[in-house]
């Protein structure tokens, strides 16, 4: 018996063992989707971010004269607005508002929304119950209903329509949180850490928090797509961003009267749109493949 | 069975209280007096005061919330400030529009959606599947409003095919099943369908996969049963999930067109939302979104019931 375990140790680690984490790292560097929908990303952020130094046109700088200039017209390599602004510089600046009012919703019903349920999760009884049967009325609303219904109440503005969408992804999110947190709650390693006399806050914080984070956040890196094309979809209706500001719902929906004379210039912040957003779902889906390591 | 329902159904009635809640409190976090959309710019103190207290907005807030919950079970959602008329028969009106857009958009969409997601399930790992679940994320992920503008773009503007707003002659009221009318539905159902498509393809695909890798097919298959019939076990056993997305998806196509009703002036509920929010219509406000809300809630129900009785492990849960 003794020897064969000596034998199964020294046969064991021939390879250096690698962590979940960094073999979850390498299989998504080696899908090419995932790569590829990264790169689009990040060059659609940098672009945003650094746009002042790309000598671009100024974004807000109207001309009566070239209203509306098709695709390819030299000095406008995307042709201008009904105002005669340059679409490649609102295009790139319109990423700046497009992915805060997009991504900035996430994020925050991220932290509200694992906060909220691995606490639910965990402590269980009564505090449970109060805040899952809270997160099913909100269920009992379409998204968009709901996200429309509170901007619409508050008002337009950027700020209102980030509450909104937040308020809109807190209990979806809450609700994943809840369950992954029931389901490791119970495993054996929470109960040592029970035994070995930890409190309740610091089991959240070290056993749990990294074994739900995960699969919360490849959950919440889906919805960044669907908050975008919701976003957008606020300023469109005229809920989010105020014109003059370049925000791609925005400007899509100022455009929208110009379909009949330069349809193609008006449907390009809507493909700004698309391409972020199948960006997101793609990268999504490579992550849970990744993350999935069964087979 | 019996008992399940009942269950079902009594625990609904916390859920349409909260909606109501949280449909009445809407108009009481909104900025500003409710007033200000009747009032001329010039009223006097009084005469604000005298609609205050006609409108009720004088008592506290329990006392509103009370009185308007039981005149809404009484079906009085009040009055339209813009217009007023009655809230619930503008509401109505419009939901009809609606209703005919969604169930239009659920049958190109769900039959789409199954038929892809079938053979992307079944055919898995082959071009057949790459094809299907490509069509599928771009579903999810096109902003359907714009995909409505790109399609008026070219049916519309380029190639003068179909109509780019409205819902056809006589307006909003007088919808019939002819081409006159069809035609102004054509782009707004294809335009709502996408979504429900890409989603019931991704679920119906996952499903269909999960299902062929389970030990009764093997068992099946190794009793010499036809691959047709073999087809026929899964779809049986894939149903019951599909049919509660398709059930929720026909309660997002109903409760959130007012995207693509905007898009394409199409006058179901949507477009009434979009007005209401503009002109600051408190009243029509709160009882469109009630409604709506109402309907998703009842849709949920009803699918849950039906899911249970095709799927009897459900009941025993």
């Amino acid at each position: 018996m003794t020897t064969m375990t000596d034998t199964a140790l020294q046969a064991a680690p021939a390879t250096k063992a690698r962590g979940y984490w960094a073999t979850v790292g390498r299989r998504i560097v080696r899908d090419k989707v995932s790569m590829a929908c990264a790169f689009i990303l990040l060059l659609i952020f940098l672009a945003a971010i650094f746009a002042p130094y790309l000598h671009l046109a100024d974004p807000y700088q109207g001309s009566m004269i070239r209203r509306l200039r098709f695709i390819g017209t030299p000095n406008y390599p995307l042709g201008t607005d009904e105002l005669g602004r340059d679409m490649l510089a609102r295009l790139i600046y319109g990423g700046r508002l497009s992915l805060l009012i997009g991504i900035l919703p996430v994020i925050l019903a991220f932290f509200i929304g694992t906060g909220l349920g691995v606490v639910a999760g965990y402590v269980g009884g009564k505090l449970n119950t109060a805040i899952m049967r809270t997160v099913d009325v909100f269920y009992a609303f379409p998204s968009v209903l709901l996200a429309i219904a509170i901007s619409g109440a508050l008002g337009a503005g950027i700020l209102n329509s980030i509450v909104s969408l937040t308020i809109v992804f807190v209990p979806q999110i809450t609700r994943v949180a809840e369950s992954v947190t029931t389901g490791v709650r119970n495993m054996d390693y929470v109960e040592a850490a029970r035994a070995s006399g930890a409190n309740a806050f610091t089991i959240m914080r070290v056993h749990m928090l990294g074994n739900v984070l995960g699969s919360i956040f490849v959950y919440a890196t889906g919805l960044i797509s669907v908050s975008m094309i919701l976003a957008a979809g606020l300023s469109f209706l005229g809920l989010g961003t105020k014109p003059p500001e370049p925000e791609w719902g925005l400007m899509l929906n100022t455009l929208r009267t110009a379909i009949y004379v330069n349809p193609w210039v008006a449907a390009l912040p809507g493909a700004m749109i698309f391409a972020v957003s199948i960006c997101f779902n793609l990268l999504s889906d490579g992550m849970r493949s990744a993350m999935d390591i069964r087979n | 069975m019996f008992v399940y329902i009942a269950r079902r159904v009594v625990y609904v009635i916390p859920i349409v209280l909260s909606v109501a809640l949280v449909c009445f409190l809407l108009v009481h976090i909104t900025p500003g007096d409710p007033l200000v959309a009747i009032l001329p710019a010039d009223a006097s103190q009084e005469l604000a005061q005298q609609l205050r207290v006609a409108y009720g907005f004088d008592r506290p807030l329990p006392v509103q919330f009370g009185l308007w919950l039981w005149r809404a079970l009484h079906g009085d959602l009040g009055a339209s400030i813009a217009t007023g008329r009655p809230v619930l028969a503008e509401v109505l009106k419009a939901v009809g529009n609606t209703v005919t857009l969604a169930i239009a958009a659920a049958a190109i969409g769900f039959t789409l959606g199954l038929f892809f997601g079938l053979i992307a399930g079944y055919f898995r790992d082959t071009w057949v599947d790459k094809v299907a679940t490509s069509i599928a994320i771009a579903g999810v992920s096109v902003p359907h409003y714009w995909l409505g503008m790109v399609l008026v773009i070219i049916f519309s503007v380029q190639l003068n095919w179909l109509p780019a707003v409205g819902a056809g002659p006589g307006g909003s009221g007088s919808w019939a099943w002819d081409w006159e009318h069809i035609k102004y539905l054509v782009l707004p159902a294809i335009t709502t369908s996408v979504i429900p498509m890409g989603i019931v393809t991704r679920t119906v695909r996952a499903l269909t996969g999960d299902i062929l890798s389970q030990d009764f097919v093997e068992a099946l298959r190794a009793k010499g049963l036809q691959e047709t019939k073999v087809f026929r076990h899964v779809i049986k056993n894939a149903a019951p999930t599909a049919l509660a997305v398709m059930g929720l998806q026909l309660g997002y196509m109903l409760g959130g067109s007012i995207l693509i009703e905007t898009v394409f002036s199409w006058p179901g509920s949507g477009l009434l939302l979009n007005s209401a929010i503009f002109q600051r219509d408190l009243p029509l406000l709160q009882g469109t979104i009630l409604v709506l809300a109402l309907f998703f809630v009842f849709l949920n129900l009803l699918v849950d019931i039906a899911q249970a009785s095709i799927d009897p492990r459900i009941k025993r849960s």
